[in-house]
């Protein structure tokens, strides 16, 4: 496959930034999506140019590090990690624009790279349960009823990557919030912290500088784990009984 | 293991409510439905212009007698209208406070456009602009009368008639209710998810209650005007 692709360029977090066309030429549809910038930036180093800096770890869909918008779309145009996403959903002779997540919380660091750290710090404000450590615990001594364990993997699968962020309207992390926060706050284990982790959370969501939710339903869309929309619905129930009760 | 107690003074439940944007959001939903609830009753009211002008007329004055003789004349009416402006006020404000919050979060607009939500939840911030401005044209048209050109206080019927034999009369009410059915139809879904009624299994049911909602008060409203232009109410 030949392709001709817009990049994002930026040298740095305040340098300006413009849309760099390149042609990549020898793409076999069974390379990933990051396989065939792998592929442009040897082009690049080659010609003594400065390769496209972009994020990535695993390369198989679990860590949640890569990150791009292609064509308008996060992860592209499968419901997928970018990292999982083959040539084969593009056409010989395509255009194709990869941008970086848009968002003011996530500011750009280079080219594609942004700084997710907002992230990391609505986990900080309350993604966590206060367990004592030590030998782990007996597995059958605190029973989760079914429906629940459900409900908090489906949530637990989030893997941070920021999707919804870029997919939304107004950059709102309300997806990624809700699912850290229902994947807690079902679960006996998460009890303690139940009030106050959804309002420190939210909290600390808003203090980072994301938009707010219109339920538009891009996030659900976009998120390459599934997360469902409802979730927002769920953490925004959690909320309201927090505020009502006051935090314990 | 000793858990850290917290020292730190929790802000009152309406700063915590006002400053954050799910509990804004949450201001917006229940005022929105608030007058959601009043447009319900507004419309069925409106609907008994098909039974002739002393029904109608009969209409607007009992609605001034409510509660006598407990309230006195019209304090019914002035304490729906003052709950009302409260619900607009509140609505509104909040509306231009989240919506600058979600602008400002994308500073940098992506360069690939494409077309983000449906229609109805990409207009809800133009609609209820113009639902706002509808409200003022309204209350100058058939409250106080003032832009109203055959003006005759105290006989509604005769008002509501003059106001739908004008092309532009007609043509405001008409995008204006357009307007509030989309408002509506995304509104009233959003809402329960705002206040956490929204579930997975619950949701064709809340679709399909707002989608109703907003489909009965077009058809409703819009009926009014309609039949005036028609003749079917002279
Ligand atoms: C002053 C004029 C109005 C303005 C400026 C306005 C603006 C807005 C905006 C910007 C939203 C948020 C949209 C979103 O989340 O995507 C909204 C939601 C809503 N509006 Fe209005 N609106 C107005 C009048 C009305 C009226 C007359 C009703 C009554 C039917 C109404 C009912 C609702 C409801 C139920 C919601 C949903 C709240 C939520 O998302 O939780 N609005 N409005
Ligand atoms: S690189 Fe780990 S999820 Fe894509």
């Amino acid at each position: 496959m030949k392709l001709t692709l817009r990049v994002w360029r930026q040298r740095g977090a305040d340098a300006p930034g413009h849309m760099a066309s390149y042609e990549v030429d020898g793409i076999s549809e069974d390379m990933s999506f990051l396989e065939m910038l792998d592929t442009l930036n040897e082009d690049l180093i080659l010609r003594g140019e400065d390769p496209v800096a972009f994020d990535h770890d695993c390369r198989e869909g679990i860590c949640g590090a890569c990150s791009l918008v292609i064509n308008g779309d996060a992860h592209g145009p499968e419901r997928t990690t970018t990292c999982q996403l083959h040539m084969r959903s593009f056409d010989d002779g395509d255009t194709i624009d990869v941008e970086p997540w848009r968002a003011a919380a996530f500011p750009v660091v280079k080219d594609l790279v942004v700084d997710r750290g907002s992230f990391d710090r609505i986990i900080q404000a309350g993604g966590y349960i206060t367990a004592p450590t030590g030998a782990a615990p007996e597995a059958h001594a605190t029973a989760v009823p079914k429906a629940d364990a459900d409900f908090a993997f489906e949530h637990a699968e989030c893997i941070g990557c920021g999707a919804c962020v870029a997919a939304c309207p107004n950059g709102s992390a309300m997806l990624f919030t809700s699912a850290k926060v229902n994947h807690l706050n079902v679960l006996p284990q998460g009890s303690p912290e139940r009030e106050t982790r959804v309002l420190d959370m939210v909290a600390r969501m808003d203090e980072e500088g994301f938009g707010g939710c219109t339920l538009t339903g891009e996030c659900a869309t976009a998120c390459p784990k599934g997360i469902p929309l409802p979730s927002i619905a769920a953490m925004n129930k959690e909320w309201l009984r927090a505020v009502r009760k006051g935090p314990r | 293991m000793a858990l850290a107690t917290r020292t730190d003074r929790r802000p009152s439940t309406t700063r915590t409510i006002w400053d954050s944007s799910v509990g804004k959001k949450s201001v917006m939903a229940v005022s929105g439905l608030v007058m959601l609830g009043y447009l319900v009753v507004h419309m069925l009211g409106n609907l008994k212009i098909f039974f002739g002008a002393d029904e109608f007329n009969g209409y607007a004055h009992w609605l001034r007698t409510l509660g006598s003789p407990f309230l006195h004349h019209e304090w019914a009416l002035w304490i729906v209208r003052v709950g009302l402006l409260a619900a607009v006020v509140a609505h509104a404000v909040s509306a231009y406070q989240l919506s600058r919050r979600d602008i400002r979060a994308r500073p940098v607009k992506y360069a690939h456009k494409r077309r983000r939500a449906s229609y109805a939840t990409r207009t809800m911030r133009w609609g209820g602009v113009i639902l706002g401005l509808f409200i003022v044209w309204h209350l100058l048209d058939l409250t106080t009368l003032t832009v109203n050109e055959r003006a005759w206080a105290g006989h509604p019927y005769e008002n509501v008639l003059s106001t739908f034999s004008t092309w532009y009369g007609n043509t405001i009410y008409i995008v204006a209710m357009a307007a509030l059915g989309l408002h509506v139809r995304h509104g009233f879904w959003s809402a329960a998810q705002t206040l956490g009624a929204g579930s997975a299994r619950r949701d064709r049911t809340l679709k399909f209650l707002a989608n109703g909602l907003a489909l009965v008060l077009f058809a409703g409203f819009v009926s009014v005007p309609v039949a005036v232009m028609t003749g079917v109410v002279n």
